[in-house]
């Protein structure tokens, strides 16, 4: 569904990505771990399409199309989904309209009818409680004022009501407290089916623990460093990422 | 005023004095009229030079076209007014062809209390006589002089103490001519003690080929304790020019709340907008939109004259400035040595999304009194990035998100529409604009 090839980005002309390679198959859940500065939030917005990222090198096809040719909408049209690390704030856009509004772009891309009306609000009701948003955020600005919770929760329940191929959440568990943590991964494992991928961008193995990856990747210094099972991530949480980069340099040095 | 002279429109203007002073014999304001004509050859047109003006050349828009002074009346179709209709809008609709009553088009508001009607039948008002010219500041502005003396009619609402009336009066100004004509309205509308009522104003210029420019003058006076909810919709197109001057008084006690909403259509609107506090503890909001797309000029020239102590006054004027289209603001704030305890805030947000769009933005604050609280405050700029980004990364293309930011950018004005209609009206027209 998604390949990355030899993947080089740089913003402000710094360098970031530096030749990542991913294969991402249909129904496939991937882990993205790393430390803090490592690319992980580059990486998605590059996929995402933030064009403050320059890419320099390197290819992203996305069911047989040129991902990087594509507009940020038009990624999202066909089926790719970012769930924010820090989703913005728009005050004055109300929750409602802004998700009516992405709805129905989305189908009439794909040709379908839009949604209107009686039911639009029947599929809001719907999703809402699957993620467990509470409604009386529904009408009010795009996370203008929402706690930190909130607006991750609210990303999921965008990722419910857009529905896409590929959802690439970036560290939607920080910000959760126990009890969202659990709902909100129940409500994605809901959402997995075997045409259906997911990135998931995380330092917690707690995280993996709810939603089960198939593959755990280590993005360390703009690449992947390691790629491993489920029991990587747990590694990681015992031992943390120096015994990585030691091997990266005894590598590196020969 | 020697620059005037070449002004073929000033020539007109002479020749139509005295036509004008030659049939209107029996106006019983021959003396007001005479002596702001005196006043008038004075001062002469503005020019770039009166600093009041620097930013906008109004002697460019008068040489354009011919204009002719323009008295005679005429009447239009229901057809005509419809286009200024606001759906679901419960209302009296009252309708005034270049300044002039159309009484079969208008319903016009009855009851105890309520006075409504041609300004010309009115001049023996009690209101009429205590009010008419009264606001100094139109004195000090020579287009207002100008109208003062040569106006040829408008609309008289006297609301007697404690009148209410029970619905929104909307006001639909045509302006319309076979040849480019220089209309000049006049409005004066007096609520008395503990008055309260609701004017929505928006025009329509009949699409034709002449050109009129309109400079239409209005006072209003708002009484002890009276409320005034004023809307003032402004949407032309390419043939309508306006200078739009509206002169306030407030007693003590009273509020009064300005709206002005200036679409995409006329290229030149000046707005003078001045309110007068001769009261105490007064409030005043004084709130405007502005979307000017092509190269359309829009003006907001507004000043809030505290008088008297304990007033509050409110002012936030936003504009959206798409294409080539140039933005003026000015905001006079003047506090009497004797308006202790005065509370002024004043604020000028822009959107410049045009590349070649542009403000003049500029607070005049003047205080004369020490304790107060006054603060204003400017911006311009383009959409956050992050937030468009944000809009785009779910599916929303470059102009809807657009439209999704321009309408979050406008509510904090269009959240205080106090009539549903009108809001609902004012977000689709808006919207309409973003999505063309
Ligand atoms: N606009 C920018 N200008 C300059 N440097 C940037 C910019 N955006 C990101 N960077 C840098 O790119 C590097 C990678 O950042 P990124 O946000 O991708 O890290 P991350 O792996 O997501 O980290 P974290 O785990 O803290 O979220 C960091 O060094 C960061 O400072
Ligand atoms: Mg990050």
């Amino acid at each position: 569904m998604l390949t990355i090839k030899n993947l080089h980005a740089e913003v402000e002309g710094k360098q970031i990505l530096k030749g990542i390679n991913l294969e991402i198959g249909k129904g496939e859940t991937h882990a993205i771990m790393g430390p803090n500065g490592s690319g992980k939030s580059s990486l998605a917005s590059v996929l995402a399409g933030r064009d403050n990222y320059t890419v320099t090198e390197g290819e992203v096809w996305f069911n047989g199309k040129n991902l990087l040719d594509l507009s940020p909408e038009d990624r999202a049209r066909e089926g790719v989904f970012l769930a924010f690390q820090y989703p913005v704030e728009i005050p004055g856009v109300s929750n409602l309209n802004f998700l009516k509004t992405a709805l129905n772009e989305i189908r009439t891309y794909k040709g379908l009818p839009t949604i209107e009306g009686r039911d639009f609000l029947k599929l809001t009701k719907e999703k809402q409680q699957l993620v467990d948003f509470n409604a009386n955020l529904m009408n009010r600005s795009l996370n203008e004022g929402f706690s930190g919770g909130e607006k991750k929760r609210n990303e999921i329940f965008q990722l419910a009501m857009l529905d896409p191929q590929l959802a690439i959440l970036d560290e939607t568990d920080s910000g959760l407290d126990i009890d969202a943590l659990r709902i909100v991964s129940n409500g994605v494992n809901k959402l997995r089916d075997a045409e259906k991928s997911f990135v998931v961008i995380t330092h917690y193995q707690r995280l993996l623990e709810y939603i089960v990856p198939d593959f755990v990747h280590v993005l360390y210094n703009g690449r992947i460093i390691k790629t491993g099972t489920k029991e990587l991530a747990l590694e990681l949480e015992e031992r943390g990422y120096d015994w990585l980069k030691e091997e990266l340099h005894l590598k590196e040095s020969v | 005023m020697t620059s005037d002279i070449t002004l073929p429109f000033y020539q007109a203007l002479t020749t139509d004095v005295n036509a004008l002073s030659a049939c209107q014999a029996q106006d019983e304001l021959q003396g007001i009229r005479q002596e702001a004509l005196d006043r008038f050859s004075v001062m002469g047109l503005p020019t770039l030079k009166t600093e009041a003006w620097r930013y906008s050349n109004i002697q460019r828009y008068l040489k354009e076209f011919p204009y002719e002074l323009l008295y005679a009346t005429t009447t239009v179709p229901a057809s005509v007014v419809a286009q200024a209709a606001i759906p679901e809008l419960d209302c009296y609709r009252i309708v005034l062809v270049n300044g002039h009553l159309q009484a079969d088009l208008s319903e016009l508001p009855a009851g105890k209390g309520i006075t409504i009607g041609a300004l010309s039948a009115h001049t023996q008002a009690p209101g009429f006589t205590k009010w008419f010219n009264k606001q100094h500041h139109l004195a000090q502005e020579s287009l207002a002089t100008l109208n003062t003396a040569l106006f040829a009619d408008g609309l008289y609402i006297e609301l007697a103490a404690n009148t209410v009336i029970d619905k929104p009066v909307h006001i639909v100004h045509v302006y319309t001519a076979a040849q480019h004509a220089f209309i000049q309205p006049r409005h004066l509308w007096v609520l008395n003690r503990n008055a309260a009522a609701t004017i929505i104003q928006s025009s329509v210029h009949p699409d034709t080929n002449a050109a009129a420019f309109a400079n239409s003058v209005l006072e209003t006076v708002i009484e002890e304790n009276a409320e005034l909810w004023h809307y003032n919709i402004q949407q032309g197109d390419q043939h309508f020019r306006e200078v739009h001057t509206t002169a306030a008084q407030q007693q003590a006690n009273s509020r009064y709340h300005h709206f002005n909403f200036t679409l995409p259509g006329t290229p030149f609107t000046r707005n003078n907008l001045s309110v007068a506090l001769n009261g105490s503890y007064t409030e005043t909001n004084l709130n405007g939109l502005y979307i000017a797309n092509g190269s359309q000029h829009v003006d907001n020239h507004t000043f809030m004259d505290h008088i008297m102590p304990n007033c509050n006054s409110n002012e936030l004027y936003k504009g959206v400035l798409l294409d080539s289209a140039n933005g003026v603001f000015t905001g006079r704030i003047l506090v009497h040595q004797e308006a202790q305890k005065t509370n002024a805030f004043q604020q000028n947000n822009n959107l410049l999304l045009g590349a070649k769009a542009d403000i003049n933005s500029q607070p005049q604050l003047e205080i004369y009194a020490d304790d107060v609280k006054c603060s204003h405050g400017f911006t311009a700029g383009q959409f956050s990035e992050e937030s468009m980004f944000y809009l785009r990364s779910r599916g929303i293309g470059e102009d809807a998100a657009k439209a999704l930011m321009v309408n979050a950018f406008s509510h904090d004005i269009t959240d205080e529409v106090k009539v549903p209609a009108l809001q609902h009206y004012l977000q689709e027209q808006i919207a309409a604009i973003m999505n063309n």
